[in-house]
């Protein structure tokens, strides 16, 4: 059986990638643009490029705010990446602050920049950092069900969710002194602040997992 | 931590993979469609496609290319080469680019990288550029293909791209480029020590110790290859051990069956 997606187009960003890797995985993928689609959706992949603000006052401009916040109260697989990710939190704080759907308890912040006199390291964070699981987490049953410890993910962001509950976060990326929040997770609702679509072999195995939920 | 990243650079002379020395004298290495493939299976973090002669003929002939690896090579792809208007960046980006390398174009009008950054975001906007020594010191960045002077300093070039919006910095030595001696560790070391976003290193990577040099000496935070992979002078597992050897964090590639479209459970199950 055909696993059906729906891939969210609000005009952020490129979806050719993630639609040729949940293709690739084995997906029925359909391009969604209305609220009425969304309300239908059997399974939601949001992405996500940018700034956070513009992302979510897009959305709010094409009228499909609402419709997320929605499909957020039901237990149908959501997957938001990178923005797509940091939108599902309350608020962020790029470039003032900006309301999230509020789906996982947090907030999004920029990563702090190399502290004078430590070790130097650049913002954005750009490039493959191993995936750790926090303390008490179970990876079994989610989307990282395939992946082992140590396995690296892409990433390039400047920005990072800091949830509120030590439970909303699945797996996390050690980046010099600052702990990134790679998986946020709320039953059947995730966000990966990497780019799955991007992360080679461990990445599909993910979108993989995700299409099967 | 962060690890390494390790690039290929694959240069395009549409339908052929090239490569020369110095940007100069190219040959043809074959079909760039293999080898792109062959690096993904192989491991790459990422691949770069340089359309060699876009700028000169102002056109550009990477979305064919684009379009098959994007279906089929799931890691960052950057496209560069001959992109002078915000609609050549939407063309690549929309035929399967992450990022577009910029050179000529920004020299001419710097305000170009702002407005790419501001359109499409600064992680897909990377200053590409072509450096070469002048006999007095220091460097100059070259356009076209490295072929024509612009007569400005690339160590502050690359500071005022990175302030204009850039969000990553390709630096690439046009007097090592294709020679296999090695990477211009100065040059790099003074990019990457005046901006504080990501530098790749690109131009004479020949050997393991030249990668480790790259990233100890020039602080690069990627390390790209091109010569050296083509040929196969060097295996990409090889460079990663040696560098892992002497603590050099570089990605620990997941061995695992790569999924397919027809038997995605092989990997689901």
């Amino acid at each position: 059986m055909t696993h059906q997606v729906s891939l969210l187009d609000y005009g952020i960003g490129n979806l050719r990638s993630v639609h040729a890797a949940l293709a690739h995985v084995g997906a029925g993928v359909e391009i969604v643009r209305q609220e009425a689609e969304i309300a239908r959706a059997e399974r939601l992949v949001v992405p996500g490029v940018g700034a956070f603000g513009d992302c979510v006052d897009t959305l709010e401009t094409l009228g499909l705010f609402g419709a997320l916040e929605r499909f957020l109260m039901t237990d149908r697989p959501f997957l938001g990446i990178c923005v797509g990710m940091q939108m599902m939190v309350d608020y962020s704080e790029e470039f003032g602050r900006h309301k999230g759907l509020g789906a996982i308890r947090g907030v999004v912040r920029r990563i702090p920049d190399a502290p004078v006199g430590g070790p130097a390291y650049k913002v954005p964070h750009v490039g493959w950092t191993p995936l750790r699981r926090p303390e008490g987490a179970d990876w079994r049953g989610t989307i990282l069900h395939d992946c082992s410890e140590d396995e690296s993910v892409y990433f390039v962001h400047s920005y990072a969710v800091v949830p509120e509950r030590a439970a909303s976060s699945l797996a996390e990326a050690d980046y010099h002194s600052n702990r990134i929040a790679a998986v946020i997770h709320d039953r059947n609702h995730y966000g990966c602040q990497f780019h799955p679509e991007k992360s080679g072999s461990s990445g599909l195995s993910i979108l993989s997992r995700f299409v099967s939920l | 931590m962060s690890n390494v990243r390790l690039i290929a650079r694959l240069d395009i002379k549409a339908p052929y993979l090239i490569k020369g020395v110095n940007l100069e004298g190219v040959r043809k290495v074959g079909d760039p469609r293999e080898f792109a493939r062959r690096y993904y299976d192989e491991g790459i973090d990422e691949i770069i496609y340089m359309d060699a002669v876009a700028s000169l003929y102002q056109r550009n002939t990477l979305e064919d290319l684009l379009a098959y690896t994007a279906d089929r090579v799931f890691v960052p792809i950057t496209a560069g080469g001959g992109v002078r208007t915000l609609a050549d960046v939407e063309g690549l980006l929309r035929k399967g680019a992450d990022k577009i390398a910029v050179n000529t174009a920004a020299i001419r009008r710097p305000e170009f990288i702002a407005e790419v950054a501001r359109r499409f975001g600064s992680q897909c906007m990377v200053l590409s550029i072509e450096a070469k020594r002048r006999p007095t010191g220091g460097w100059e960045a070259y356009t076209d293909n490295g072929r024509e002077h612009s007569g400005v300093d690339a160590v502050q070039w690359a500071r005022r791209g990175a302030e204009l919006g850039a969000g990553e910095i390709l630096v690439t030595s046009v007097d090592q480029e294709g020679t296999r001696r090695g990477f211009d560790l100065e040059l790099s070391r003074q990019i990457a020590d005046a901006v504080s976003i990501p530098v790749m290193l690109s131009g004479g990577m020949g050997s393991g110790e030249h990668a480790i040099r790259a990233v100890r000496d020039g602080r690069a935070n990627a390390v790209v290859m091109a010569d050296v992979l083509h040929y196969r002078r060097l295996a990409l597992d090889d460079v990663r051990r040696e560098m892992g050897a002497v603590e050099i964090p570089v990605r620990r590639v997941a061995k695992r069956a790569v999924v397919q479209p027809d038997d995605q459970r092989a990997v689901g199950g």
